[in-house]
């Protein structure tokens, strides 16, 4: 029988790696979700706790596949804290995908708002010359430098760690960071993922320069399907239309940057 | 005579006979838009309490395997004060503003928040089968459905529904103490109350471990409610369960309904549904020789 994408698919966690205190990847094995485009998401169930909609993190294992999870509200601890050996569901994969230009990328990630960016280096030409912005408070919170490091290591590329309080890398917001960035040098394509305000700021910055950018939207989800309604963002859904939307999409976009809603739907300014 | 898709529903006039059904996609303005641009007659709002809920936690919808959509969302809404300030720019966007709750005089407060809105009609929820106190058990409880109609209806002189659905109370029941209170129309029918288990993990995977069944598997249990409401009583019907194509609304309107509602045809085939049904139903009419959705409504009763 062919697989129900829309009905829980219950899989094995195998392996939970730490990255920090607070943010674990766990690896299963599905051969559905190792394949998604980068920016596609899954609703992941954490049985007798909660469903919440998750970026689908890469493995360099084939037909595997991982989600890297903050521990934060109710269904994320839960998520965070299976142990190997457990359980879990899936349904989807849910969402667009990113556009990947080719020539200077620069690709933005705050948080586990990483994850599609690492599975968008892994589609990357090998010509292109790639720079990855990571941001973090602190040190403590930075993750997934090496991997993407490794993930680059035939292209030309630049892997910069950016913390508020300098206690790593380049001392600062990330925000400003890529304000320099976009200043000093040419880009063909800006993709990013990670808090509103950080991306508000990031497409802001490219896309009145005219260049080509992308961010993954966050909103409360529910169905993943379109049918619900939670995720929408203006006249946008997250989950349908989404979660990728361009610079020139966005810049139309009335609440993008200010405003989400919250569980009962009642408007809430980020 | 060209085809002509408007229809009435008693007195709430449409241009389009398929609207989005309570629940679905429901909580902003811009999205109303939308899905009115992209072919629906009207919208339905989310049902409204008197204070805003948050709903169940997830998991809240699932496709059913074999067919369908399972869902305890828990009538998740901001409120009806809050929704009201929300579509007070509207001008465009028919709306029909759903309401929930189980004491006549909050129904009496929400429908006077929306006073200074646009509103088409007021659809009073008496059948969602998974939320205690609320819906189905209003649904339920004859007395109780009389009181809330009655006050509705004396709180205001837009048209009000009541949408029923499959509960304890046989339904012909329910709309036969709606429609002596006075009621303007019938939507027919809710989900069903109904459940799935995991077999893997052994657990109900709704949160709410019960919620009510919609989509194409529940669509020949609504047409028959359509049929013997239609059959049985004068009032103008809304058909909704499980409509997915031109075909299911045809059948609908021969069973006795003017005018239909989309909910998990959206989860299946997104907000396209609304054009490629009124598409369809345009060449019916052209084929059939009809000029008005009106002359087909309740034919299949004829034999």
């Amino acid at each position: 029988m062919q697989r129900n994408l829309n009905h829980t698919t219950i899989v094995t966690i195998e392996k939970v790696v730490d990255e920090t205190p607070t943010v674990r990847t766990l690896y299963f094995s599905d051969n559905i979700l190792s394949n998604v485009l980068p920016g596609q998401f899954a609703m992941v169930w954490i049985p007798g706790i909660n469903e919440l909609p998750m970026s689908v993190m890469i493995s360099k294992e084939s037909g595997k596949a991982a989600f890297t999870v903050r521990k934060h509200g109710l269904a994320s601890t839960g998520l965070f804290n299976v142990k190997s050996g457990e359980k879990i569901g899936i349904r989807g994969p849910y969402g667009n995908a990113f556009d990947i230009k080719q020539g200077n990328l620069l690709l933005v990630g705050g948080g586990t708002g990483l994850v599609p960016m690492m599975r968008l280096l892994t589609h990357v030409k090998s010509t292109d010359n790639v720079t990855v912005l990571i941001g973090a408070k602190t040190k403590d919170e930075v993750f997934f430098e090496d991997l993407a490091n490794d993930l680059l290591q035939h292209n030309s590329h630049d892997v910069i760690i950016c913390t508020d309080d300098g206690s790593y890398g380049e001392k600062g917001f990330v925000t400003d960071f890529v304000e320099k960035l976009i200043n000093e040098s040419h880009f063909d394509g800006v993709y990013t993922c990670g808090p509103e305000k950080m991306m508000y700021k990031i497409v802001q910055a490219a896309h009145s320069k005219g260049i080509f950018v992308q961010a993954s939207l966050e909103r409360m989800m529910k169905c993943g399907v379109g049918i619900c309604g939670s995720c929408c963002v203006g006249e946008d859904l997250a989950c349908k239309d989404g979660t990728i939307f361009d610079g020139n999409h966005l810049s139309t976009n009335k609440e993008f940057g200010y405003i989400h809603r919250n569980k009962a739907g009642i408007l809430e300014d980020y | 005579m060209e085809p002509n898709l408007a229809t009435s529903i008693g007195k709430i006039q449409l241009g389009q006979p398929a609207m989005l059904a309570s629940g679905i996609l429901g909580i902003s303005l811009d999205v109303f838009n939308r899905i009115y641009r992209s072919g629906a007659g009207a919208v339905v709002t989310k049902s409204l309490s008197s204070e805003p809920w948050e709903g169940y936690p997830n998991p809240t919808i699932f496709s059913v395997n074999g067919g369908g959509w399972m869902n305890a969302v828990g009538l998740s809404n901001p409120g009806a004060s809050n929704f009201a300030k929300m579509i007070e720019p509207n001008n465009d966007v028919p709306i029909i503003v759903s309401l929930v709750g189980s004491i006549p005089e909050d129904f009496a407060t929400m429908v006077n928040e929306f006073k200074n809105c646009n509103v088409t009609a007021f659809e009073l929820n008496l059948s969602c089968p998974h939320v205690a106190k609320v819906g189905l058990e209003v649904g339920d409880d004859p007395e109780l459905v009389k009181k809330i109609v009655t006050t509705v209806k004396n709180s205001t002189d837009i048209p009000v529904i009541a949408k029923v659905g499959l509960g304890t109370t046989h339904y012909l029941n329910t709309v036969k103490t709606a429609i002596d209170s006075g009621i303007d129309a019938i939507t027919a029918i809710n989900t069903v109350r109904a459940m799935a288990i995991d077999v893997e993990t052994q657990r109900p995977i709704l949160s709410n471990k019960f919620g009510g069944l919609s989509g194409t598997p529940i669509k020949p249990i609504a047409l028959r409610c359509v049929y013997e409401i239609s059959s049985k009583y004068d009032v103008p019907i809304i058909g909704c369960g499980g409509i997915s194509t031109w075909e299911d609304a045809v059948e609908f309107f021969l069973a006795g309904a003017s005018a239909i509602q989309l909910g998990s045809a959206i989860g299946d085939n997104w907000i396209n549904v609304f054009d490629d049904i009124n598409k369809g139903i345009l060449q019916y009419m052209k084929k059939k020789n009809y000029s008005t959705i009106t002359e087909m409504v309740g034919l299949a009763k004829k034999s």
